[in-house]
């Protein structure tokens, strides 16, 4: 029998750009098991959001992640606008589902990106982080900030974006459709890149269901669920929404049903800005919280779950969140199970590992 | 600073607990439309070959010995850049139990990037900040000075 030994994985890798810590069983070349430990970022901002006013807590979830942070501040919103029972104006769902979808495009353009790193393809990476620029300049242009946004708030959207900049989005990403188009081509049909994701970290849809996979990774291995589809938050009802599904289950299947959403999510901006209502895009909130609520929400990384409970002050007794990445740890231990070591990157970058959302 | 890079700055980045916002400006920094590569900067994961040290977030408990270690195999000269106003001072999470502060409570921090999250520009701008610090604490080396030891 061959030798085993622990490598050590992290926390601070060259492919990891947030900490994780991985302790690899290997034989040989072969990962028997992999050990996964967190908490080097740690922050403790569900115990932050019960000292801080409902209304500057937005700001604090928001801060949650970097990448999906508009996401995290209206699941915060939704939740708390739950509790209250306050029904938010049409413009704004609209809105918010506008800049939700730019979000998913922004966040799998980063990834590809990423992904290309990880299989040493510099000159693809630094051209999926040249056209995803393009969509941080429309965040920029549109809401002030590049990655942080701050513009949903309970009760609504801080600020309208007018028609004119809504359609300009569109006119844009329609711009940069064929150059992603060009790079996620090599995705799909280089065979060096291909020789890297076919085939490797099978998931199967028996492991995704037993795991409790959640968003591109279950929808990798054929698991027909996307939260815009069943619990029909913002306005996809109305777009008419359907998930991306792939059967593989392998590293290929999973970038795959990315590169499909990226699409996709382009589409339904283009559907929603051109059925977006006018009128005003905020309720007054009122200046205490009281009561319960639930919110779910497909994150680009997955399901998103929101809880904000008040007892009618206005601070927050309970905020709980628990995050896309959180889920598809399990998945990754099972994938990282029998495979090569030098897959182990790949394989870390495929659940899309939001290191700052699981630990919060 | 001279009116040359004399040197390729080479950065190591380390995530201490930021939200990931400062870490993907980072990286944004690198890429085309920012480009620091064509002033000889590149990003490695190896904290031995690298010159400035790169912290996003704030530290905390579990990452204190971390960030010292990596601080720690840096060779002499060095510069730390705090990115991002967790790194600073702790931020928006300053009040959260698992905090303890800034960076400058673990090791010895040469530029402070603000914002929130930090702008590739005011990264850049400190990084080449930074090379002036280099630049001082090289030849302060080249006097026979030994560098001062990193506080405890």
């Amino acid at each position: 029998m061959a030798k085993r030994t622990i490598i050590p994985f992290g926390p601070q890798h060259p492919v990891l750009p947030e900490p994780i810590h991985l302790d690899l069983v290997v034989e040989d070349e072969t990962v028997v098991e992999a050990i996964p430990s967190i908490g080097y970022i740690h922050r403790g901002l569900e115990k932050l959001c019960e000292i801080k006013d409902y209304d500057k807590m937005v700001y604090v979830m928001e801060r949650v992640c970097g990448i999906c942070s508009f996401g995290h501040g209206w699941g915060a919103s939704a939740a708390i606008e739950g509790a209250m029972g306050l029904e938010i104006p049409e413009r704004a769902q609209y809105l918010r589902t506008i800049l939700h979808e730019l979000s998913r495009v922004h966040s799998h353009l980063l990834w590809l990106g990423l992904l290309a790193d990880a299989f040493g393809f510099e000159s693809l990476f630094n051209h999926c982080w040249r056209v995803r620029e393009t969509v941080l300049d429309l965040f920029e242009k549109n809401t002030g900030g590049r990655v942080i946004f701050s513009i949903c708030k309970v009760g609504g959207m801080r600020k309208d974006i007018s028609n004119e900049n809504l359609q300009e989005i569109v006119t844009v990403l329609n711009g940069i459709k064929g150059e992603i188009k060009e790079l996620t081509d090599v995705f799909i049909s280089d065979a060096s890149v291909k020789n890297r994701t076919v085939g490797v970290g099978l998931l199967t849809k028996e492991d995704a269901i037993a795991t409790s996979a959640c968003g591109p990774v279950a929808r990798g291995s054929g698991l027909y669920q996307d939260l815009r589809m069943t619990d029909g938050f913002g306005v996809y009802g109305e777009l008419g929404f359907e998930p991306c599904v792939e059967e593989a289950g392998d590293s290929y299947a999973r970038t795959i049903v990315r590169i499909r959403e990226l699409f996709q999510s382009i589409e339904l901006i283009e559907k929603a800005v051109a059925k977006i209502p006018d009128g005003p895009v905020a309720v007054k909130a009122p200046g205490n919280v009281e009561g319960e609520a639930v919110v779910r929400l497909e994150q680009p990384r997955g399901e998103a779950y929101y809880y904000a409970k008040g007892a009618g002050t206005k601070f927050l007794q309970r905020m709980r969140l628990r995050t896309p990445t959180n889920q598809n740890i399990p998945a990754l231990v099972k994938m990282l199970a029998g495979c090569d070591l030098a897959d182990v990157p790949i394989l870390v970058l495929t659940i899309d590992p939001c290191i700052s959302c699981t630990e919060r | 600073m001279s009116a040359y890079v004399t040197k390729s700055p080479w950065v190591v980045h380390y995530d201490g607990s930021s939200c990931n916002g400062c870490d993907i400006e980072v990286l944004a920094c690198l890429m085309p439309t920012y480009d620091v590569e064509r002033f000889g900067i590149i990003n490695c994961g190896n904290p031995k070959h690298a010159d400035v040290f790169l912290v996003t977030g704030s530290v905390n408990e579990q990452n204190k010995d971390i960030v010292k270690q990596i601080y720690d195999q840096m060779p002499e000269p060095k510069v730390v850049v705090a990115v991002g106003i967790c790194a600073c001072s702790g931020g928006i999470f300053k009040d959260c139990y698992n905090v303890l502060g800034g960076v400058d409570q673990v090791i010895p921090v040469d530029a402070y990037v603000p914002g929130c999250a930090a702008r590739p520009e005011a990264i850049i701008d400190a990084v080449v900040k930074g090379l002036g610090v280099l630049q001082a604490k090289k030849d302060a080396m080249a006097k026979g000075g030994l560098p001062a030891p990193a506080a405890e």
